[in-house]
């Protein structure tokens, strides 16, 4: 049984090389506290993020995944943040469905220079999901075939 | 006790298993037959689009994915207060003539003919399509499997796909054929019937001239009278696509005759611990037991019960073989369990005879096939006979259009509780003193075959009897007594 | 005895029976097949029973083509008992490879399940409370039934596949290639789909160009152009994002393709990439566009995850209703 209190989630984060992954460094580099509950992944662009990422993230015992890029209208590509925001949108009603909380996964923006707001939205989404307890996808699936001999690989 | 274990049954859509207790004098005590299989199509269409249903309810059945489609689309109509225009509705039941065809002959000729064509008597390893192409010619099996090639053709030329086929959504259907398809399907028609009238009188030379067989027919073990269930139109005549659902009792008396919505009113489904399929009942008579007769609820719901149900036929030729079959078996209603294979044939000359009937209407090629629904949907109810019984679909949604409610009530599951009553009588007739061989096996999967439980297939080279094993063991679990019926004996786990 | 000619096995999982039916959709050309092989299992039309299985040495059967998925025991151990007989196991059809329809049980769980069929649903009546057991009472003796699952699984989530072959059912000409390249022996490398590596689009005959929209349609709500890509007319098709090989029967009658041959080559998540194609024909640029937009679109789960639902990287809805609770084994009630 979970305590909310005491958890302490672990958020994968997709940010873009341009933009939001800068504004980490900044923030790492201005020393500005936040939690370390972030697993970054540098994406050149969110327009690179195949839904398949936080899928994959969910599954394999992520609490959260926090994606973050260029502001809309900044793209260091033009439009991948567009195409981030479409797909962001699709995901997101489907996770509902699935039964994860829209918190979960979330979609913000942060330019090179705002290492403050980079911080601050660790620190917020680290709290909701802290709010929210571990989602522990794996346990939804528990073994149920009296004839495994092991639980099989899927990858 | 010994105990019996026929394990599975196929032939069935998914999975069963029958289990028969002797007692010490090895006559049967008890009988049971368990649906081991279930999916739950009601729990997870919940929060699907209502459109969506003709597509996700044809996964229910491969065989008769058409039936669920149609039922479907009939609710979704309901549900949209939306009238198909007449071209349309003329479309779909072309399609749905063509499946009937398609799906009586794969039944008759594989799974019911052999066991008349060659005997029931006869060495299990004749008893399929094999053993009938070798009494009656190797050109059978070639007319059957084109039958079911052209019928599929039709089936794929209107509906998209010759298995789940698509085309039929709230209010119509999405696609209309063109003059040289309802030409090609005239002609398709047309064979079908020559092979309906074929197909008679192969019975009749087969069957019916054989007094064996009649009399097997006739005979006790085959018989129980339940209440038959079937659709009409509004003169009473059997109809497979649209109508009311009229019931008999075994006097002949209508029971009730009710308009889809209401169907709640007349049907229930009652739980037993031992399957996971439900067995429907006629909830003003009541649940008595796994019992027949008039103060029993159970009911059936097959082509025979169809035609004990309905006044006739609405076409000549089938109307001629449904008076000479009545007349043969002694008036209305049959109670011959095995009288089934007889009304199944009349019943695909029907759908032959009406097929060409729809396809000759030059307006069944119109573009005028589909309505736009306006009303808000709510909750509809959607009824079509399906090879195997009646079928019903019942929808709840919210004001989009989503579904909240899904209750569905199958063909073959109306005649859960008679097959299994079928079972037990044929089982306690033929099973006396522990006395069990190959031939009693084989009876006892006519009394269950002639219900046409969901699966049909095997059309040719490959051997279309019912696989059973008999397995008698004694109070300490030894075996007493194997029996089976096996095409290929280097298969048999112990030799015979 | 020996036999000369490789021998073919048939089973049915938690399946409508479709894939059956497709193989007797060979027409004649099943001769080919009952002359190319020795057909020793297959419930669905001939006599050989489970013990007949049991009893084959390992490997015995060469080719075992395994449709349904897998949903409760029984499906289970017939898995794990072909897998163990047959040197060539196929996942033949949607079911098998993804689940298919039976897999949308994976938005419900057994307890929804049993709560509506045996209780709720209008026109059951069970006063005392039935609920199916896995083993139950009677007078004679005990009767059993197999443990129903609360997740669906593929049935490569449950013993390791050689091949899969796609499709709700797989076309006949599908089939007609499988049979080829399993008798001829030029098969792909193991754990491959046996079909071609592009996407439905290809084999659709409708005119694309700029796929751009401002709003879904439902099917029922507009008479689409019968020449023009359905997408592109706003009405849901995952054609983009999903293996051909059936000829693209379905849009060529005005209704969109479902998925039902599964996801093309390298995709993990297919209900992830029909949702990328999807999103890819918006016309937004905030994210309240995009939103008005999917507004119109209803239940995006059950379209982008409609065949390959427990193929999925998630594989199902949460269970527990999202509460923190321990999800354990509510199991099937035996009696005391």
């Amino acid at each position: 049984m979970s305590d909310n209190g005491t958890f302490t989630p672990v958020i994968v984060g997709f940010l873009c090389n341009w933009c939001s992954y800068r504004a980490a460094d900044l923030a790492g580099t201005s020393r500005m506290g936040y939690p370390a509950t972030l697993r970054d992944i540098r994406i050149m662009c969110t327009g690179r993020l195949d839904p398949t990422f936080v899928l994959r993230a969910l599954q394999k015992g992520a609490d959260g995944v926090l994606i973050m890029g260029c502001h809309p209208g900044q793209c260091h590509y033009q439009e991948g943040n567009y195409k981030a925001i479409r797909r962001f949108a699709l995901l997101r009603r489907t996770l509902r469905q699935l039964g994860i909380e829209d918190e979960r996964v979330q979609l913000h923006w942060a330019s090179a220079a705002e290492g403050v707001q980079f911080a601050q939205t660790v620190a917020r989404v680290t709290e909701q999901i802290r709010q929210l307890g571990p989602l522990d996808w794996a346990r939804n699936w528990p073994n149920e075939d009296p004839y495994a001999v092991e639980e099989a690989v899927h990858e | 006790m010994t105990r019996i274990s026929i394990d599975p049954i196929t032939r069935l859509e998914g999975h069963g298993k029958i289990e028969i207790f002797l007692d010490v004098q090895g006559n049967v005590e008890n009988c049971y037959f368990q649906v081991p299989e279930l999916r739950g199509f009601e729990v997870f269409c919940v929060g699907r689009p209502v459109e969506e249903m003709p597509f996700l309810t044809s996964r229910i059945c491969g065989v008769c994915p058409e039936a669920h489609m149609m039922a479907a689309a009939k609710a979704c109509d309901a549900l949209y207060k939306v009238e198909v225009p007449p071209a349309g509705k003329k479309l779909r039941e072309l399609l749905y003539m063509s499946f009937f065809v398609t799906d009586h002959t794969t039944h008759f000729y594989a799974l019911g003919g052999p066991d008349f064509v060659v005997g029931p008597d006869a060495p299990a390893a004749e008893r399929n399509i094999l053993g009938v192409i070798a009494k009656v010619g190797l050109e059978i099996g070639g007319q059957v499997i084109d039958t079911r090639k052209r019928n599929h053709r039709v089936i794929e030329m209107i509906g998209g796909r010759p298995i789940h086929p698509v085309a039929a959504i709230p209010g119509g259907m999405t696609h209309p054929i063109t003059e040289e398809q309802r030409q090609e399907i005239i002609a398709i028609a047309r064979k079908n019937i020559e092979f309906g009238q074929f197909t008679i009188s192969l019975f009749h030379d087969i069957v019916l001239k054989n007094t064996d067989y009649v009399d097997l027919i006739t005979s006790d073990g085959y018989t129980q009278k339940t209440y038959y269930m079937g659709l009409v139109d509004e003169n009473n005549h059997a109809n497979f696509y649209d109508g009311k659902v009229r019931v008999v009792g075994p006097d002949g008396v209508e029971h009730c005759k009710y308009a889809p919505n209401d169907y709640r009113e007349y049907v229930a489904e009652r739980v037993e611990p031992w399957s996971y399929l439900k067995f429907p009942y006629l909830k003003k008579v009541g649940w008595k037991g796994f019992v027949d007769g008039k103060d029993s609820g159970l009911y059936c719901a097959t082509p025979l019960s169809r035609l004990n149900a309905a006044d006739g036929l609405a076409t000549p030729l089938a109307q001629a073989e449904y008076e000479r079959m009545y007349e043969t078996l002694g008036g209305k209603p049959v109670h011959h369990t095995l009288a089934a294979h007889w009304a199944r044939i009349i019943e695909l000359q029907y759908a032959a005879e009406h097929m060409l009937e729809l396809a000759e209407d030059p307006e069944v090629t119109s573009s005028d096939i589909r309505a736009i629904p306006t009303e808000t949907p709510s909750e509809g109810v959607g009824i079509v006979e399906a090879p195997r019984g009646t079928l019903t679909h019942h929808y709840i949604t919210d004001e989009k259009g989503i579904l909240q409610k899904v209750n569905l009530i199958v063909g073959t599951t109306n005649n859960y509780a008679p097959m299994y009553v079928s079972i037990r009588r044929a089982a306690e007739a033929l099973i006396q003193n522990g006395n069990v061989n190959d031939g009693v096996l084989n009876k006892i999967e006519m009394a269950f075959r002639a219900y046409d439980p969901c699966l049909s297939c095997a059309t040719h080279t490959l051997p279309g009897q019912m696989p059973l094993e008999l397995v008698v063991r004694d109070r300490n679990g030894e075996v007493v007594h194997h029996a089976s019926q096996y095409v290929a004996p280097e298969l048999l786990a112990q030799p015979e | 005895m020996s036999n000369q000619k490789p021998k073919l096995a048939l089973y049915w999982a938690s399946s409508c029976g479709g894939c059956e039916i497709a193989v007797l959709g060979l027409h004649e050309k099943i001769l080919n097949v009952a002359e190319a092989f020795d057909i020793v299992f297959w419930p669905c039309v001939m006599d050989f029973k489970y013990a007949d299985v049991e009893a084959m040495e390992d490997g015995e059967i060469d080719v075992c083509l395994f449709n349904g998925a897998i949903r409760n025991d029984e499906n289970a151990h017939m898995a794990h008992l072909l897998r163990q007989k047959s040197k060539v196991l196929v996942a033949f059809g949607a079911c098998s490879y993804g689940g298919s329809m039976p897999g949308l049980a994976n938005f419900a769980d057994r307890e929804a399940m049993f709560q509506w069929i045996y209780f709720d649903s209008p026109s059951t009546v069970n006063p005392d409370g039935v609920v199916p057991q896995k083993r139950s009472d009677v007078p004679e003796g005990e009767l059993r039934l197999p443990g129903f699952w609360n997740t669906v699984k593929t049935l490569a989530q449950v013993v390791p596949v050689d091949y899969f072959l796609p499709g709700c059912p797989p076309e006949a000409s599908s089939i007609e290639i499988a049979i080829n390249a399993i008798v001829s022996g030029e098969l792909p490398p193991p754990g491959s789909v046996i079909g071609p590596d592009v996407t439905v689009c290809d084999e659709c005959s409708r005119k694309k160009s700029e796929k751009k929209i401002q709003r879904f349609y439902r099917p029922q709500e507009i008479f689409p152009d019968p020449d023009i890509c359905l997408l592109e007319q706003g009405l849901f098709c995952a054609g983009i994002a999903t293996r051909s090989g059936c000829g693209a029967k379905c849009p060529s009658v005005g209704f969109g393709c479902r998925g039902c041959y599964g996801p093309n080559e390298g995709v993990l998540d297919h209900g992830a990439k029909i949702l990328t194609g999807i999103a890819s024909v918006l016309d937004a640029m905030t994210a309240e566009e995009a939103e008005a937009i999917l507004d119109t679109l209803p239940d995006p789960a059950g379209y982008l995850y409609r065949f390959h639902l427990p193929d999925s990287l998630l594989r199902r809805k949460a269970r527990g209703n999202g509460q923190r609770q321990p999800v354990g084994e509510t199991s099937q009630r035996e009696p005391a």
